[in-house]
């Protein structure tokens, strides 16, 4: 079968082009380094079906990040094989440095096609390209692509078989040279006044707005998706649950003589036909409502305005404006990347990291966020538990986890041997979110989250029914008590939601409620279940990430850290 | 006719490089970004204390490091 490999400079529309010519869609956003791993497709040319591989964005043949290794792994695979076919994308505001990469796979005598990527774009600013001219000298097909709107992609699939090998000829020490004559020789500028787009640019770097722009913009951000996420819950989801989905389940409970052991575990426990979605513990009571009719509108609420961060190229300006605090804990801008994916889940977070140079970098960033930077579908579980004990006691969970990440940054950052590299990238130019990408980017992330999450949700919810049955979670209490009640002040009951912790953070989360807390048993617990272990999908991505040696390293930061933090909360508050 | 760093350029200015300071890596690393001898730039922003620089290249903006800026030196033939 004939491989198409997709290579170019990072943030030039790989992943947007993939999509367009596989349908498998593929999470695209407005900055270098959004793919970091490898992911194919299907396409059929001319009846024949071939593979379609989107390869992450690099600038040369040489690596300098992780995403780049990659890309460069499966690049010196791909030129083995005799049916690869590469289509290099590429931006076409930006020709001249594209290029370097596209006569370094000429010299790789591998059969190439170029895509010219953001045609549309070339037209508001000036940029016209003789593209006759441009086949002419690079000795290779060459296409225009708009990929987000589409124009252009028949064309390149019908012209993919014209791919070849190309005849041009340069000295690699002349490379340069030779790139500035091709861009004189197809290239002509045009003046042209400054865009909209170009003056917010100015105003969102500029130190003295930049900040306060940044501000505000978090600051909004935060506000709506609690506003879009309660209102999801209030019109839509509570009233399916309350209306539809609990005489169901009351009928359901008759039927099965109201009691025993397989009731409990599908529906939960029913005082006086009063169904408690949140605390019943059944597979289909609190099992369904806790990811679905609490944790899901926040997650797309999230993921709405995320997404359009992305795709708006704000998120490297923030990098920018960061820089400084970042140094502090030992890692450059950059890292607020993956920092922001974490909050709506880890897993992703933690693969983003590959967009950072070093090692060291990579394992403060996931250290950090493992221990201090709840997911989302936590922080909507810690919403509806200390939401009513007001805005304190949310400032205080918060706070203190904003603090321990800091420390913790600042303790790695002076521990950890070597130094980390500054910032150094693109910035791209904003660009309008494109309403039906959006759209389809968010339906993506909800539906990994659901198909992630609630099989997990429900196993974690039988896991705690099995153990209650047992008596298990009595006997880890009592053995944990000294820690537990002694050093945090917690009961022994919330060992039980400590153990699914490990499972799920929403679930153990919820598992606090029936508690009966106090305001300050509330925040050291929905604090210790942040810090003490990620979930398990978090940590086995985290293995792969760090390797095992760093990952008990963090392990063991993470649980002398949770202690620490435990025990103090326990005593001030 | 002045050589000054890019720390050092005021923002607003255009100014080509003339001279790059640092190993293989660090050369191949801004190489690829289309920084080298001859390119003519113009420097958009810096953040306050020694933040990183910003500078556009053609259609193409990216933001320096401070410490990264400092080798990179420009001749700005504006006064």
């Amino acid at each position: 079968m004939k491989k198409i490999f997709l290579i170019g400079n990072p943030n030039v529309g790989k992943s947007t082009l993939f999509s367009r010519l596989t349908g498998v869609h593929v999470i695209a956003s407005n900055y270098p380094g959004t793919t970091v791993e490898y992911s194919k497709g299907y396409i059929r040319i001319k009846g024949e079906k071939a593979e379609v591989i989107d390869v992450p964005g690099s600038y040369s043949l040489e690596p300098n990040t992780q995403a780049e290794k990659v890309a460069l792994n499966i690049f010196s695979n791909a030129v083995k094989n005799n049916e690869a076919i590469f289509i290099n994308v590429i931006d076409a505001t930006n020709l001249e440095r594209n290029l370097n990469l596209t006569l370094q796979l000429i010299k790789h005598k591998v059969p190439l096609i170029l895509a010219l990527n953001f045609w549309d774009e070339t037209k508001h600013l000036g940029v016209h390209i003789d593209i006759t001219e441009l086949e002419n000298i690079i000795d290779a097909p060459v296409v225009t692509t708009s990929a987000l709107t589409g124009e252009g992609i028949k064309n390149l699939v019908s012209r993919i078989t014209q791919a070849r090998i190309s005849q041009y000829k340069f000295k690699n020490s002349d490379i340069w040279i030779d790139i500035g004559q091709i861009v004189t020789n197809t290239q002509t500028l045009s003046h042209r006044h400054h865009t909209f787009f170009e003056r917010i640019e100015d105003i969102s770097i500029h130190p003295l707005t930049g900040i306060p722009v940044a501000v505000l913009i978090l600051f909004l951000s935060f506000a709506l998706i609690r506003i879009i996420g309660e209102s999801i819950i209030t019109y839509i989801i509570e009233p399916i649950f309350e209306n539809l989905w609990a005489p169901i389940i009351l009928k359901l409970s008759q039927q099965l003589g109201e009691s025993g052991l397989l009731h409990d575990i599908l529906l939960g426990r029913i005082v006086d036909g009063q169904i408690n979605f949140v605390e019943s513990l059944g597979l289909l009571t609190t099992g369904l409502f806790v990811p679905v009719g609490m944790v899901l509108p926040y997650i797309i609420a999230f993921y709405l305005l995320l997404s359009f961060l992305e795709d708006s190229g704000y998120l490297p300006r923030l990098g920018v404006l960061v820089d400084n605090l970042m140094h502090k804990i030992g890692v450059h801008g950059l890292a607020i990347i993956p920092t922001l994916l974490g909050i709506g889940c880890n897993v992703p977070g933690a693969m983003a990291t590959r967009i950072l140079e070093t090692k060291r970098e990579r394992f403060i960033v996931s250290t950090l966020m493992a221990i201090a930077v709840p997911c989302m579908a936590q922080i909507a579980m810690i919403f509806g538990l200390v939401g009513h004990h007001g805005i304190i006691a949310l400032f205080l969970v918060f706070g203190t986890l904003f603090l321990v990440w800091i420390t913790l940054g600042l303790i790695l950052n002076h521990t950890l041997r070597g130094e980390s590299p500054e910032i150094f990238i693109e910035i791209p130019p904003y660009r309008l979110p494109y309403f039906k990408a959006l759209i389809k980017k968010v339906w993506m992330r909800t539906r990994w989250f659901l198909r992630e999450a609630v099989p997990f949700v429900l196993f974690g919810v039988l896991i705690i029914n099995l153990l209650y049955f047992l008596h298990i979670i009595d006997f880890i209490g009592n053995l944990t008590a000294p820690i537990i009640t002694g050093m945090m002040g917690l009961p022994k009951d919330a060992v039980g939601a400590i153990l699914i912790g490990f499972l799920r953070k929403d679930v153990a989360v919820g598992m606090l409620i029936p508690l009966g807390l106090t305001m300050k048993q509330i925040v050291i617990a929905s604090i210790i279940l942040t810090m003490y272990f990620p979930c398990i999908a978090t940590f086995t991505v985290l293995i792969k990430e760090l390797g095992m040696t760093d990952m008990i390293k963090a392990f063991a930061i993470m649980l002398i850290s949770t202690l620490m933090v435990g025990g103090t909360l326990n005593f001030l508050l | 006719m002045d050589k000054l760093d890019l720390t050092q350029l005021p923002a607003g200015k255009e100014a080509m490089i003339t001279e790059i300071i640092g190993g293989q890596h660090m050369l191949s690393k801004v190489n690829a970004l289309g920084i080298r001898i001859g390119v003519k730039l113009k420097k958009l922003s810096s953040q306050a204390w020694r933040g990183p620089i910003t500078i556009q290249i053609g259609n193409s903006q990216i933001a320096i490091g401070f410490g990264m800026a400092q080798k990179i030196f420009v001749q700005s033939n504006q006064p």
